[in-house]
Formats: structure tokens, C-alpha cells, sequence
């Protein structure tokens, strides 16, 4: 196996990582906060056809700044769609996988409404920021060779990490999560606090189906996020609901998908290729099984989690 | 003058009969504005899509066609819904079913015996129980939550179809085409009934919503299964055994949908082939909901929701509106199925006295 094939895999392995890695961070905070929202898949392609709809609009005018726009307006309209999840299963207590699920099936909906007229076009890649003779050789390909998202990805989760175990604010977050009521009676607004992890979580939503439409490919395709925002919520539950596995299980699925690209391009395999690409969802049953059945002590998914909190009650 | 919310004793029946068509009736309402907004005809495009697959006699089987499979999955997932468990991968066992009834015959020597349309339908609901089975297991034996097994195993589904299509399934005569031979008679189911517009998934949709109905308001099985939902700690004191219902009803709700797949591929389509995953294994679930997971419900909303379907596309090609609309209505329509839930289980009141300062407090907080 030669350099080059390794140091090329590690990048495919980074890019591919990237989205399930910030749809996973900002559900992770989502759920802390004890709300499970079903949205992610469907906040991503609205994320995704959202940057791509601003980057071709407005892109020859904004020049330089258009993907970093583009990217913002992901944000936006991630935060913005993750409300309608909100005030449904905060304000009004619906059952908040139902409500997970519609928001994800009016994503899927709204994207291909307004992706419609953008089939077939193309803007720039949203590329590396860092001058091109710092990635000229191997070693710096690997660590400056990608897209902005990808350091900002990394960057999201450990100030995550740091936010929900080193701060008051998260404290205060984490304690909403594990119980509700306490928290209410001690005087810490619930929903409040909620709506925000919520807004979190579909913001770093939208920013996740940018990256599919302005860097893996700088197109928009219906679905286009083909159910990572599954594999994110997967990973959650992998993760124990702490920042740190969340990492290292995102990489771990990213290998499994890297697997798939390269079983799909160069017929290595001995497999169908149908194979690789069912893996990363084989496997994220598989590591639900075992990290569900171990138990781990401190890997509880939040008492509250999925719970509706109707304190006039 | 503020607002107040009362938890009522007992759910609010009104509420759960008006809920459901308010909602269908804001769909409209708002469907029209928005239609309106971005440059349609709203009216027309409304009355497309809601009214003429009810009027128009010939779009009857459309409608019918559609509903059966939406039915017939719905009220299974109605029955694991009243238990707490959610089970979001309908579509992967509507998958598996089709396959494991299209594998039946094609391994069978080609010939007219009889008894090959019901081992073929047979084997479409235990394919759809066996793909059921394996999240009713992670969740008994490893505490797996089943939303997400359930659905992670629709994308290995959807691969396993991929590769049978267009590998070892594939049609030698297909012109290369990824599609699996075409249902010889013998194999197949006509698409209606001779002499009439209902097309035998159908009549089996009707058949099991009143097995379902009597299955859920007349048997002791039916109230544990929505005591197992209601109260857990209940159920358990009275007997009911919590894991016995996370098996029977998803193996139940998967063996409906595997049911409505193998249906599917014998009576319309004739083979299996890449376009055979539509999405009803989700849509059923807004019509578990939009029936308020009763079967009667859910009867009369799948048919609300092949209307939508079906009326989705003459929009379409009668005043041009994208394809999409559809799926956005029937998310719709589920976001106010599902806001309006608070006024089934809560009492809104208007206090026109000053609030006692805790109450307020509480509310402020709300």
C-alpha cells in the first residue's frame, strides 16, 4: 500500500466524517437538554439546498464571502426549521418523535420544492482556505488539505465538550435534561433553555447538508444527504451522550463509509459494493446493541430524554 | 386576561375527532396561501389536489391503489404507536416482504399450481415479520431503542434490494435493465377486482381494519397492549408482560407491511425494480397519527392521504405546481395533527381574574 493511497484515504476518511460529525454535535446538545428531535435529516437538506440556493443566487456578488455566506444561511435556515420542531414538542407537548419525523419528511419536502430549479447546476467547492504549498506534500495535505467545515467541525466539538462539562451555563443544561421538574422549581427556565439546544442543534444541522452541497459535491441533488442525519442520531446513543466517543465514533463511521467509496471506485472488494454501502448502517445497529446492552455507568442517555414538559400543568 | 391549560381526567373525544379533519382543513387553508405566494393559482391548485381525486370517477383506482398499502401498514404501526413503540421502519419490512414473496417465485418450478399466490403472500408477511424481528430483539434483549434500529435497517433494505435487482435478480431479458423478471400469471394478482375499480390490496385493507378494529376494542389483547402504552408500572402489576408487546406488535406491524409490499408487487407492478421503495412505510405513519391510531381512523385518513397523492399529481400537471407540494401537505398535516394534540388531553381556559403570582410565574415560563 503506497503513501499516497493512505494519505488519500485519510482525507476521504476527514471529509466524509465531517457532517455526521456536526449534525451529531449539535444533537448531542439538543438531547442533553432532554429533547430528542427526529429533524436532523430533514434540517440538514434544508441546510443543504439552502447554502446551495444562496452560493449560485448571490454568489458572483458576494465573491470571496459567498460560501461563508452560504454556509450562515445553512445555519439560519437550519435554526430557523428546527422552531417549527420546537414550539410543536416544547410550547405544545406533542410526542416528540412524531414531531422529529414530520419535520424530517417537510424537509425532504420543502428541499426538492425550492432545490427544483437548481438541478443540474454547480458553484464552487467550498475548498481548503490554507495557501496551496502548505498541502503540497503528504503531511500537509493531511492537515491543511480541507474545507473550513472541517476544522470548524473539530473545533464544535470540543468547545461542546468543554461547554457541557466545564461550564455553568451547561451544568444548567445538563440538569434540565436529567430532571425537569427540579430544575424548574429551582428557577432555571426549561423551555427557554431548550428552544436554544434545540436552535443549537438545527443550526449545526444546517451547517452538516451544507457541507454536502457546496464541498462533497458543489451541487444540489433531491435527498442528497441520503440518511447520514440517521447515522448522526445514531451516533449520539453511541457516543454515551459525551463529546469525546462522539469523536471518535464519528471516525469510526466515517472509516466505514470511506470503505464504501472505495469498494464502489476501484472494485477491490469481493463483496457487492451493496454491501459497503449497507455497512455504516449494519454497524450502527450492531454498536447500538453492544453500547446499549453494556450499560456503561455515566453513559445514561438523559433521564428526561423525549419527555414533554408542560410546567402549567 | 391570560391562558390557562387544565390536564382533563379523560382524553376529550370531540377533540379527537375534530383535530384530525381541522387539520386536514388548515392544510388546505394554508396550502392556498402558500401556492398563492410563490406564484400559482391557489384555489385551483387546492382544488386539484384535495378535491378532484374525489370527484373524478377515474381517478377512483388511483386513490384506492394508493390508500391500500398506506392502510394496511398504518394500522399496524396504529397498534405498536398505542404501545409506546415506534416503529419508523415500515418501509424497510414493506421491502423485505415484497422480496421474500418475489423470491418464493422465483425459486418455485414455473407452473400453475394454485397454491403459489397465497405461499407467495405468506411469505411476504414473514419476510416482513423476519425484517420486524430484529429490532424487536435488540430492544428485548439489548434495551436497543427501536426508532433507530428500525430505521437504520430501511437503508440496508433498500441496499439488499439494489443488489437482488440488479445482481442475482436480474431479468435476462431486461435489456440490462436493474429489474427482476416479470410475475408469471400464476404468480400475479389482476390490478382490481374483475368489473370494478378496487384493487385487491384493497379489500384486504377493509379486511384488516375490522380485524384490527375488534383486535383493539374487543379483545383483552388490545388493552394490554395500550396499558403496556398508558401505564407501565399498570400493566406490569396486572400481568401484562412489557416484552411480549414489543414483540407482538411490531412482528404484527411488520408483517402488515410486508403484507402490503408482496400485494404491491403482485397486483401493480408486476416485478420488482429500483423504483419500488415509494415511501409508504412513512407516509403510513402520518396517517397512524392523522387517524388518531384508531383503525376506523386510520382507514378514513390513508385514503385522505392517497387523495393528496393522487391529487398531487394532476395538481401537477393541471396548474404546474411542483412535485414536491405533496410530501410538504402531508408533513403539514401532520404538524397540526400533531399541535393539536394539547387540546385533546388539556382544557384550555381563560382566567379573567388576576392570576395568583406563582401561576404566573409558571406561565411566563411556559
Amino acid at each position: 500500500m503506497s503513501l499516497a493511497f493512505v494519505i488519500d484515504a485519510l482525507v476521504t476518511v476527514v471529509g466524509v466524517t465531517t457532517p455526521i460529525l456536526l449534525a451529531a454535535t449539535g444533537e448531542l446538545v439538543a438531547e442533553k437538554s432532554g429533547v430528542i428531535n427526529l429533524g436532523v435529516e430533514g434540517m440538514m437538506l434544508i441546510g443543504a439546498v439552502t447554502a446551495f440556493a444562496v452560493a449560485f443566487d448571490f454568489g458572483p456578488d458576494l465573491g470571496d464571502f459567498a460560501p461563508w455566506v452560504a454556509v450562515l444561511s445553512a445555519a439560519l435556515a437550519g435554526a430557523v426549521s428546527s422552531m417549527l420542531f420546537a414550539v410543536l414538542a416544547l410550547s405544545l407537548g406533542s410526542n416528540q418523535v412524531a414531531t422529529g419525523l414530520a419535520l424530517t419528511i417537510f424537509g425532504i419536502g420543502l428541499s426538492s420544492l425550492i432545490g427544483a430549479g437548481y438541478v443540474g447546476m454547480t458553484v464552487p467547492s467550498f475548498d481548503s482556505i490554507f495557501p496551496d504549498r502548505l498541502a503540497a506534500d503528504p503531511v500537509g495535505r493531511v492537515l491543511f488539505g480541507y474545507s473550513p467545515l472541517v476544522y470548524f467541525a473539530l473545533v464544535m466539538v470540543f468547545a461542546v465538550g468543554w461547554f457541557l462539562n466545564r461550564t455553568r451555563a451547561g451544568l444548567v443544561l445538563r440538569a434540565v435534561g436529567e430532571n425537569d421538574n427540579s430544575a424548574h422549581s429551582i428557577g432555571y427556565p426549561v423551555i427557554t433553555i431548550r428552544y436554544a439546544a434545540i436552535a443549537f442543534g438545527g443550526a449545526l444541522a444546517g451547517i452538516a447538508g451544507s457541507y454536502f452541497s457546496m464541498v462533497i459535491t458543489p451541487m444540489w441533488a433531491e435527498q442528497m444527504t441520503a440518511g447520514r442525519g440517521w447515522i448522526a442520531l445514531a451516533l449520539v446513543v453511541f457516543s454515551g451522550w459525551r463529546a469525546g466517543r462522539l469523536l471518535a465514533g464519528a471516525y469510526f463511521f466515517g472509516v466505514l463509509m470511506t470503505l464504501e467509496l472505495y469498494a464502489k471506485a476501484s472494485g477491490f472488494s469481493f463483496l457487492p459494493s451493496q454491501f459497503w454501502a449497507a455497512m455504516p448502517y449494519i454497524m450502527a445497529v450492531v454498536v447500538l446493541a453492544v453500547i446499549s446492552a453494556r450499560g456503561v455507568t455515566g453513559s445514561e442517555a438523559p433521564a428526561c430524554l423525549g419527555r414533554p414538559f408542560l410546567p402549567s400543568s | 386576561m391570560r391562558i390557562r391549560l387544565e390536564k382533563r381526567l379523560n382524553p376529550s373525544r370531540i377533540m379527537l375527532v375534530a383535530t384530525p379533519i381541522a387539520s386536514v382543513l388548515l392544510t388546505m387553508a394554508l396550502g392556498t396561501i402558500i401556492f398563492e405566494l410563490i406564484g400559482f393559482d391557489g384555489p385551483h391548485a387546492i382544488y386539484e389536489t384535495f378535491i378532484t381525486p374525489i370527484v373524478a370517477s377515474y381517478k377512483w383506482q388511483d386513490v384506492l391503489t394508493k390508500a391500500a398499502p398506506l392502510i394496511m401498514i398504518a394500522l399496524g404501526l396504529s397498534l405498536g404507536n398505542q404501545a409506546k413503540i415506534w416503529n419508523i421502519g415500515a418501509e424497510g419490512q414493506y421491502i423485505v416482504g415484497a422480496l421474500a414473496g418475489a423470491g418464493v417465485a422465483f425459486f418455485l418450478p414455473n407452473g400453475q399450481m394454485f397454491w403459489i399466490i397465497p405461499l407467495m403472500i405468506a411469505a411476504g408477511v414473514l419476510g416482513g415479520m423476519a425484517w420486524a424481528a430484529i429490532p424487536a430483539w435488540l430492544k428485548t434483549r439489548f434495551n436497543v431503542s427501536e426508532v433507530l434500529s428500525s430505521l437504520m435497517l430501511v437503508y440496508v433494505a433498500l441496499q439488499v434490494l439494489n443488489y437482488l435487482v440488479g445482481g442475482p435478480w436480474k431479468d435476462p431479458n431486461g435489456h440490462n435493465f436493474p429489474q427482476t423478471p416479470p410475475f408469471t400469471p400464476a404468480q400475479s394478482l389482476p390490478n382490481v377486482v374483475p368489473g370494478t375499480v378496487i384493487p385487491p390490496g384493497f379489500v384486504v385493507a377493509v379486511v384488516l381494519t375490522l380485524v384490527f378494529w375488534l383486535l383493539t376494542s374487543r379483545s383483552v389483547y388490545g388493552f394490554s397492549v395500550r396499558t403496556v402504552g398508558a401505564a407501565p408500572d399498570a400493566a406490569r402489576y396486572g400481568g401484562f408482560d412489557a416484552s411480549r408487546t414489543v414483540w407482538s406488535t411490531l412482528l404484527i406491524s411488520g408483517g402488515a407491511a410486508g403484507l402490503a409490499g408482496i400485494l404491491e408487487a403482485m397486483s401493480q407492478l408486476g416485478q420488482i425494480n429500483l423504483g419500488f421503495p415509494s415511501g409508504y412505510g412513512f407516509t403510513a405513519i402520518i396517517v397512524s397519527f392523522l387517524g388518531r391510531l384508531h383503525p376506523i381512523g386510520v382507514f378514513l385518513a390513508g385514503l385522505i392521504l392517497a387523495v393528496t397523492y393522487v391529487g398531487g399529481q394532476v395538481a401537477q400537471t393541471v396548474v404546474h405546481v411542483p412535485n414536491a407540494t405533496a410530501g410538504i401537505f402531508q408533513a403539514t398535516m401532520l404538524f397540526f395533527i400533531l399541535a393539536s394534540d394539547i387540546l385533546v388531553r388539556y382544557r384550555v381556559r381563560v382566567l379573567r381574574e388576576a392570576p395568583r403570582p406563582k401561576a404566573a410565574a409558571a406561565e411566563a415560563s411556559a
